[in-house]
C-alpha cells in the first residue's frame, strides 16, 4: 500500500507495515527528539524576536551610535555561517571559563543571535513601507521615538511583515536541525540515533522530513491566520 | 530691502522667535538668514512660490527639520536638540500636514486621544470627552470610530486639526493644509482654520490661499528663493506690493 505494486516476491502489505513501523517502533525516540526541536525553536523564536525587535529600533533609531551598534551586529553574525556560530557557542564558549551552561541552552542563544539579525531586517524592511508622515506626525504631537515606534510604527510595518517574517521563522525551525551536529537531540539526530536499532536510514529520514512538512504548514497557517487579522483595512 | 530682521521685536511675549537661521541641503541654500517673531495670537500667512522655502521654515519650527545655523525659540524655549526634551517641546506646537497624517491604524477618535493620553498622561475618559468636543467642532463627531482611510481628505484634515488642538498647543503651524485637497472640500477646512484664528489661537499657515491670507492674517511673509523678501500686512501686500518679486508673484496670481 505505501510502497507500489508490482516489486515482484515482497507482497505489499508487508513492506507498507515496515515503514510505519519504523515510526511507531521507535516513537519514543521521534516524539523525544521532535520534542527537543519544538523546543529549541519556540524558545529561539520568542527571543529572536524580541532581540530582533530591539536591533531592529536601533537601526532606525536617531542616536547615531545606536544605529551604528546594531548596524555591526547584523553586518557581522548575520554574514557569520550558523553552523560557525553553533561551534563557537558549542565548542568555544565552554573553554571561555564562564558559567557552565547546557549544550540547549548554548544552542538557544546561537539559533538566537543568528536568527535575530534577520527579524530586524524584516522589521527594517517593513518598517520601511511605512509612510515617512506617519513617524512626523507621531514626533509633531511629542511622542517619544519608542512611542511612534511601538504605537505606530510597527503597527502599521507588521501587515507588510508577516510573509517575510515566516520565512524566517521557518527558516528557523529547519535551521534547529544543525545543533545535533552539537551533542543535541533533536529531530535531525533521529537518525544516526535509529541506525544503531538497525532501521532502514532512507525511511528514517523520510519520516522525518515528513514530520517537517507538517510542522511548516502548521506555521504556515499561523501566517494566513495573521495575514487575515492585519489586513489593511 | 524688507523689513526689520526679527520682526516685531518686542521680546519676550513671542510665541515663536526664529533668529538667523540658514540651512543647506548640499550645496543649496534652502533658508537664507530667516528672522521672525511672532506674538501671542498672531495669525502670520506665509506666501511664496514653490521652492522659496516656506514649508522648510515652517517645518524647522519643531525641528521636523533641522537648522545649519542660527536659533529658534518657542514661547521663550530655545529648540532642544533630541530627546524626550524635544519632545515634550514638540508637544506645544501643534502642527497640520499637507497630506494630513492621520495615523492609519487607529480610529478617529483614537487619533485625536492618543497624544493626550500618552505625553498629557490624561486618563481615557478626560481624553475621550476633549477628543469628542474638539471633533464635534470641526464637524466629524459622527465619524469617531472609523479609520482615516474613511473619510474624504477635507474630513481627514479637520481630524488632523482636532489632533494638534488636544494637545493644547501654544502654535499652531499648518503646512500647505489645503493643497493636497479637491476644490470643494478646501472651504470647509478653511472655515476651521479661520474659527480658529477668530479664537485667538497663534498661527504660522503656510498657503497658496490668497483669499484665506486676505480674511486671516494679521501680516503676511513672502518669501522667494529662501529669503523673507517682504513682510507686511494682507492689505498693503495685495494692494501694494514693494519688491518686484511680490509683484512678479502677485501678477501670475491674478492672470491665471
Amino acid at each position: 500500500m505505501w510502497v507500489g505494486a508490482g516489486d515482484g516476491a515482497h507482497p505489499p502489505v508487508r513492506k507498507g507495515s515496515l515503514v510505519v513501523n519504523t515510526l511507531l517502533d521507535n516513537l519514543d525516540i521521534f516524539v523525544k527528539h521532535f520534542g527537543t526541536t519544538l523546543v529549541l525553536f519556540a524558545w529561539s523564536a520568542v527571543f529572536s524576536l524580541i532581540l530582533g525587535t530591539i536591533v531592529a529600533a536601533m537601526r532606525v533609531s536617531p542616536v547615531p551610535i545606536m544605529r551604528a551598534v546594531g548596524t555591526v551586529y547584523v553586518n557581522t553574525v548575520r554574514n557569520t555561517p550558523l553552523t560557525l556560530v553553533m561551534m563557537f557557542f558549542a565548542l568555544g564558549y565552554p573553554q571561555l571559563g564562564l558559567p557552565k551552561l547546557d549544550y540547549t541552552v548554548l544552542a538557544i542563544i546561537a539559533l538566537t543571535l543568528y536568527t535575530a539579525t534577520y527579524v530586524a531586517e524584516t522589521l527594517r524592511s517593513g518598517i520601511n513601507t511605512v509612510p515617512l508622515g506617519q513617524a512626523e506626525a507621531a514626533r509633531a504631537i511629542g511622542l517619544t521615538f519608542g512611542q511612534s515606534l511601538g504605537q505606530i510604527i510597527l503597527p502599521q510595518a507588521m501587515r507588510a511583515v508577516v510573509p517575510p517574517m515566516f520565512n524566517v521563522l521557518i527558516a528557523l525551525l529547519k535551521n534547529t536541525t544543525i545543533a545535533a551536529g552539537f551533542s543535541v537531540l533533536e529531530a535531525g539526530a533521529i537518525r544516526a540515533f535509529l541506525s544503531e536499532r538497525g532501521e532502514p536510514a532512507l525511511v528514517v529520514l523520510l519520516w522525518v522530513a515528513a514530520i517537517f512538512v507538517v510542522l511548516v504548514l502548521l506555521l504556515s497557517l499561523l501566517q494566513r491566520y495573521f495575514e487575515k487579522k492585519w489586513r489593511v483595512a | 530691502m524688507s523689513t526689520a530682521p526679527g520682526g516685531r521685536a518686542d521680546g519676550s511675549a513671542n510665541v515663536v522667535s526664529v533668529k538667523g537661521v540658514n540651512k543647506h541641503y548640499g550645496p543649496l541654500h534652502v533658508l537664507k538668514d530667516i528672522n521672525l517673531a511672532v506674538g501671542k495670537g498672531e495669525v502670520v500667512v506665509v506666501l511664496g512660490p514653490s521652492g522659496s522655502g516656506k514649508s522648510t521654515m515652517c517645518r524647522t519650527i519643531n525641528r521636523l527639520e533641522t537648522i545649519d545655523e542660527g536659533e529658534i525659540r518657542v514661547d521663550g524655549e530655545l529648540l532642544p536638540q533630541e530627546g524626550k526634551a524635544l519632545a515634550k517641546l514638540r508637544a506645544e506646537v501643534g502642527m497640520v500636514f499637507q497630506s494630513f497624517n492621520l495615523f492609519a491604524n487607529k480610529t478617529i477618535l483614537q487619533n485625536v486621544t492618543l497624544g493626550p493620553q500618552k505625553v498629557r498622561g490624561m486618563g481615557k475618559q478626560e481624553a475621550e470627552s476633549v477628543a469628542l468636543d474638539l471633533l464635534a467642532k470641526v464637524g466629524v463627531a459622527n465619524q469617531k470610530d472609523k479609520l482615516p482611510s474613511q473619510l474624504s481628505g477635507g474630513q481627514q484634515q479637520r481630524v488632523a486639526i482636532a489632533r494638534a488642538l488636544a494637545m493644547r498647543p501654544k502654535v499652531m503651524l499648518f503646512d500647505e493644509p489645503t493643497s493636497a485637497l479637491d476644490p470643494e472640500m478646501i472651504n470647509e477646512v478653511l472655515d476651521t482654520m479661520i474659527s480658529l484664528a477668530k479664537e485667538g489661537m497663534t498661527m504660522i499657515v503656510v498657503t497658496h490661499e490668497m483669499g484665506f491670507a486676505r480674511k486671516a492674517a494679521d501680516r503676511i511673509i513672502f518669501m522667494a528663493d529662501g529669503q523673507i523678501v517682504e513682510e507686511s500686512t494682507p492689505e498693503e501686500f495685495f494692494t501694494n506690493p514693494r519688491t518686484e518679486r511680490a509683484k512678479d508673484f502677485l501678477s501670475k496670481l491674478i492672470t491665471h
